[in-house]
């Protein structure tokens, strides 16, 4: 394999030069009229990339209006680029289409697996970071960089259980996973704050030893309580707007690192548009005065 | 902690098979992550999925049935039949012939067939763009040459008839307000449904079982002609030339070929 740009360590990912952060929002089909005529500055949209793999009709028709009228990020939730098998390649080949198709600004994927032996769940399945899970995955986002010609970014999980096979703790299998590969991160920080709680570490401390030099884009979304433990199981639900722990280690983080394209998202019990522009406002008001003070 | 080291493939096998309490959910001591209350998120989650997805591509069977019940036969169909591709919205291809065999369901024998309208019409809106043919073109054909013509049905046309229920009426007035009190004076008998997309939406027509035949036989590549035969066979009172007209009229064609497919 030639060493092509994309395999290659990544360039370090730059604060945004204005210094707020663009600010993007989930779009789902019921907002599609209100996202194409939206005419905010720095107003981006994030699909499920899965989502518009169709043959044709209007929901990619939807899709290009609204591309046609603002940057577009394709966030995949299938590749399950951490099973011990190499990426599924018509579904390689389906994102590669999708992606030539809308040209996203950013790409990105998870450190999870979901489809495994022929069988897909839906979830984001967590795995023992070890040597060998690391050299699979790297090699399996390798293999989706070739394919697409691009650098992705790989997203930290939320977690609900403790692992006994650790030998990386998640910082370092990220960074690792950086240097192997050339691929950026996707720093979601309500995932941090959840397993933060869960598994009982600092999330504020995991922020500031996060690196924030390979960070390409920021999510922030909402949790919930898990109906049975409350407080201790916090479940990431993306059904409920930024909670302020959520929106303070932001702050917290673009104190340190500067601004980043920032989700604001959003997948369950859809509030009106304007609710996801308010809590879009939220964010780059922080990275504003965030980056300003830096 | 550390505690040995585990293969990330049995891992995978072992968490796949915990998920959905299938065998082998104990192995290489997996019972460390399945007894922490923190896995029960995962299989909500997966079920949970699933279940949406499920709700989602079956609104007239969910407006039918009532969410719980939707739920809960849902749940069912899901342990069984886990999707083999990551794309939720074509999930369930199966659940109209698993709700067909569904004890549960067995009071309402219709069910399964508006299930498969509703998937049908799921189907129709994915389905890849083309051009409606244009009724000219088939007009403008001389006689002698119309016996080797064959029309290719659009690639979002799809069409069902059930002969024992009045299924298109059922689905029609669980999908759009504006039908819904169509069931009030509901005659029982069958009826069929024709879905297509001529202005990239997605259109409801009845259609007959002469029509259904017709469409089958073109759909299998038979020059029209053969197809008109056929729709004749399957009722021979059929206004066929209406029939033609109706479906060319609709969009549900997209080509016509002349001479052997």
């Amino acid at each position: 394999m030639n060493d092509s740009i994309h395999r290659t360590p990544g360039a370090a990912f730059a604060a945004t030069a204005a210094g707020a952060a663009t600010v993007g929002v989930s779009l789902k089909p019921v907002h599609f009229a209100d996202a194409r005529d939206a005419s905010y500055a720095g107003l981006w949209f994030e699909v499920h990339a899965e989502n518009y793999m169709v043959e044709g009709g209007p929901r990619l028709k939807w899709l290009e209006a609204i591309r046609a009228a603002h940057p577009l990020s394709l966030h995949g939730v299938g590749l399950s680029l951490a099973a011990d098998a190499a990426p599924d390649a018509a579904h390689l080949e389906r994102l590669r289409r999708l992606a030539r198709r809308v040209e996203p600004f950013v790409l990105s994927e998870h450190l999870a697996w979901s489809h495994w032996r022929g069988e897909y769940r839906p979830d984001l399945l967590p795995i023992p970071r070890t040597e060998a899970a690391l050299a699979r995955i790297a090699d399996n986002v390798l293999r989706v960089q070739d394919a697409l010609g691009r650098r992705i970014l790989i997203e930290n999980p939320s977690h609900y259980v403790a692992m006994p096979w650790h030998a990386y703790d998640e910082i370092e299998f990220l960074t690792a996973l950086t240097g192997r590969t050339g691929c950026g991160l996707l720093l979601d920080v309500n995932n941090v704050y959840v397993s933060a709680n869960n598994l009982g570490f600092d999330a504020g401390a995991y922020l500031d030893a996060f690196p924030a030099e390979h960070v390409g884009e920021i999510h922030l979304a909402g949790h919930t309580l898990d109906p049975e433990l409350g407080r201790a199981l916090l479940v990431d639900s993306h059904d409920a707007p930024v909670a302020d722990a959520v929106w303070a280690l932001y702050a917290r983080f673009c104190a340190r690192a500067g601004a980043r394209p920032t989700l604001i998202e959003r997948d369950d019990n859809l509030p009106a548009f304007d609710e996801l522009i308010a809590e879009r406002a939220r964010a780059a008001e922080i990275s504003a005065a965030r980056s300003a003070a830096a | 902690m550390t505690i040995g080291s585990i293969a990330l493939g049995d891992f995978q096998d072992a968490f796949a098979a915990a998920l959905l309490g299938r065998a082998g959910g104990n192995a290489v001591g997996l019972d460390a992550l399945t007894a922490q209350p923190g896995f029960r998120v995962y299989r909500n989650t997966v079920m949970k999925g699933l279940v949406d997805a499920l709700a989602a591509n079956h609104p007239a069977v969910v407006s039918i049935v009532g969410e719980e019940w939707f739920r809960a036969a849902a749940h069912v169909y899901a342990r069984s039949h886990l999707p083999s591709v990551p794309m939720l919205i074509e999930y369930g291809a199966a659940f109209p012939d698993f709700l067909a065999t569904f004890a549960p369901a067995r009071e309402l024998p219709y069910l399964a067939d508006v299930a498969r309208l509703d998937r049908l019409w799921l189907e129709s809106h994915l389905a890849a763009d083309a051009s409606p043919l244009d009724a000219s073109r088939l007009a403008a054909f001389p006689p002698e040459r119309l016996a080797r013509v064959r029309l290719r049905v659009h690639p979002a046309t799809r069409w069902h008839f059930a002969p024992s229920a009045p299924i298109f009426s059922i689905w029609r007035a669980n999908r759009d307000a504006a039908h819904a009190q169509e069931l009030e004076a509901l005659e029982w008998r069958g009826e069929g449904a024709l879905l297509v997309r001529p202005d990239d939406a997605v259109e409801a027509r009845a259609i007959d079982r002469a029509g259904c035949a017709f469409l089958d036989a073109c759909a299998r590549g038979e020059p029209a002609v053969v197809a008109l035969e056929s729709a004749a066979r399957t009722d021979a009172s059929a206004a066929l030339d209406a029939l033609v007209a109706r479906l060319l009229g609709c969009g549900a064609f997209s080509d016509l070929q002349e001479g052997d497919s």
